[in-house]
């Protein structure tokens, strides 16, 4: 039996503990990962352990030599990627974080910018799974199509984009990621809708994020990022952040991914707006209880 | 004729105290000190193993010297954007100058924290230090233990330091996102110890065992610095 929480109120009163917690037109975008509930990995020494699995990017490890030395993918995707899957595993195993989908689990530990304890490995293991999925061997080149055609007309050009886009991952101080990212009709303020969507406020923006923050917390759809966490680059480019950036773009993004990711993005959008028009849920802090539905019907990773 | 030649120099001096645009400069900015980057005082290779050479040349030679080179730009923008009264300007260049002046500042402890074993790199420290450390954490294994926890548990990019509280005169030991100095956690704060837990602080040797690269590094760290400055800053306290 499912606990479908409807909630009117605002997402704080929405406890992480009742799942899932939908505020007005919360979409999942994302159900890679999903948890298969009955496949708990047992572990060998006899401990039950939650089922995220770590996935291997879709390449040998070698495959992005030159640009991205195996020794890296060893590290980077077999340490770093590995250790967020296996201890986001601990964190939630037994709890009720334990049968959401990885992207689930990101948004409700995220907790409006005051983060649960599992948000720093749920993050880090969906934005590295995104990571190694937003490039390819053989990448770089331009973008086409109505990628290129947004991007011209958000940007001004390509090469103002890329100008944008590199400033940007060279300027993170400290960890993080960069981003390039559909707003729909988004508004600035995280968890705003736009009372009054046009075409114009759907566009695509370029964000930087400390640490493991993703822009799935503010709703918008990722659609590129690299990773500037040192240990991205330094095996390779030492302190040279500025050019592993430009390695980066010249080749290995994946502009056909990144294409796919936008198709998806415009769809949701429109959806979304869709559902806008029929619902009147405004955010309404000061008002009645949640709504609670129990109802054997409704599969929460189903939704979509 | 004298008297002509003074006036003369004393216009050209009061021009050029004024500057082309006309607008008057505080002596004072004229002369700010940039930073500069510190001499190691040891060898590069000086604190192996435990920090390998590699990571010791491209952290005080690339890193620190960025950070030099940036703050001292950011300051020299500061300097004419005060001189223009383009207050967006300042307040704009703050997050900069944080960044890099902070990364200046707390590397220059750093070096002095770090010390060969030969010259007493890892040595406990002498009183009254000691004595300050046992009441306040058991045992120095006790610091070590707690520090190293805080410092594996920084998320991301920053520093695990033991510093003095000069206003509650106890030992406190406290992490820092990114190059925030100690001072950000507590005017009253006085960096003892800091260690480095920014991945290039030990990624070429250690890769990602953060914990192995604490658990070595107490092997080459200078505990007569942090005693000195503890002692100083205790006789202060004392007599005020």
């Amino acid at each position: 039996m499912i606990v479908a929480v409807t909630a009117s109120s605002s997402f704080l009163s929405c406890s992480p503990l009742l799942l899932p917690c939908q505020g007005p037109n919360r979409r999942l975008q994302w159900r890679r990962n999903d948890k298969r509930r009955l496949a708990t990995k047992v572990a060998v020494s006899g401990v039950i352990t939650a089922g995220f699995e770590l996935k291997p990017p879709p390449y040998p490890l070698d495959a992005l030599e030159p640009h991205m030395s195996r020794e890296t993918l060893d590290y980077h995707w077999g340490k770093h990627h590995r250790t967020y899957v296996e201890n986001l595993n601990k964190q939630i195993v037994g709890t009720d974080l334990d049968t959401l989908s990885l992207e689930e689990v990101v948004l409700l530990s995220y907790n409006r910018g005051n983060m649960l304890p599992a948000f720093n490995n749920a993050a880090q293991a969906w934005n590295h799974e995104f990571f190694w999925e937003s490039i390819q061997p053989g990448g770089g080149g331009k973008p086409t199509g109505d990628l290129l055609r947004l991007i011209e007309r958000d940007f001004g050009s390509f090469e103002e984009f890329l100008e944008r886009f590199k400033s940007a991952a060279a300027s993170n101080f400290g960890s993080g990621w960069t981003w390039l990212a559909y707003k729909a009709n988004r508004l600035e303020v995280a968890n705003a809708v736009n009372p009054l969507p046009t075409e114009e406020d759907k566009k695509l923006v370029i964000v930087k994020t400390p640490n493991a923050v993703n822009p799935l917390v503010w709703d918008y759809s990722p659609l590129l990022t690299i990773d500037t966490w040192e240990h991205a680059y330094y095996l390779d480019f030492e302190n040279r952040r500025p050019e592993y950036i430009n390695t980066f773009m010249e080749k290995l993004v994946s502009w056909e991914t990144v294409s796919t990711r936008l198709e998806a993005a415009r769809v949701r959008a429109t959806q979304r707006e869709q559902e806008g028009t029929d619902t009147e849920d405004e955010e309404n802090p000061d008002d009645e209880e949640p709504e609670v539905y129990l109802d054997s019907d409704i599969d929460v990773s189903e939704v979509d | 004729m004298t008297t002509v030649v003074f006036i003369i120099l004393l216009a050209i001096f009061a021009t050029s105290l004024y500057g082309a645009g006309g607008t008057t400069m505080d002596p004072c900015l004229e002369s700010m000190k940039t930073a500069s980057l510190p001499d190691l005082p040891y060898a590069y290779d000086a604190l192996e193993p435990a920090i390998s050479e590699e990571i010791m040349r491209l952290h005080h030679q690339k890193h620190h010297q960025t950070y030099v080179t940036q703050y001292n730009k950011a300051l020299n923008s500061l300097r004419s954007a005060m001189a223009d009264g383009d207050h967006s300007s300042v307040v704009k260049l703050q997050s900069l100058i944080k960044f890099n002046g902070g990364g200046h500042v707390n590397h220059a402890i750093f070096w002095k924290n770090l010390a060969p074993v030969h010259e007493g790199g890892g040595k406990p420290p002498h009183d009254p230090l000691s004595s300050a450390i046992d009441a306040h954490f058991g045992s120095l294994e006790g610091l070590i233990q707690k520090m190293n926890a805080e410092g594996t548990a920084v998320q991301g990019s920053g520093w695990v330091w033991l510093g003095l509280d000069r206003e509650l005169k106890r030992l406190v030991v406290e992490t820092t996102a990114n190059q925030d100095p100690l001072v950000t956690k507590g005017t009253h704060f006085v960096p003892l110890i800091g260690i480095d837990v920014w991945e290039h602080a030990y990624y070429p040797q250690y890769k990602n065992a953060r914990a192995e690269y604490l658990k070595n590094i107490w092997s080459v760290i200078n505990w007569k610095y942090a005693a000195d400055v503890f002692e100083k800053h205790s006789r202060d306290l004392d007599t005020n």
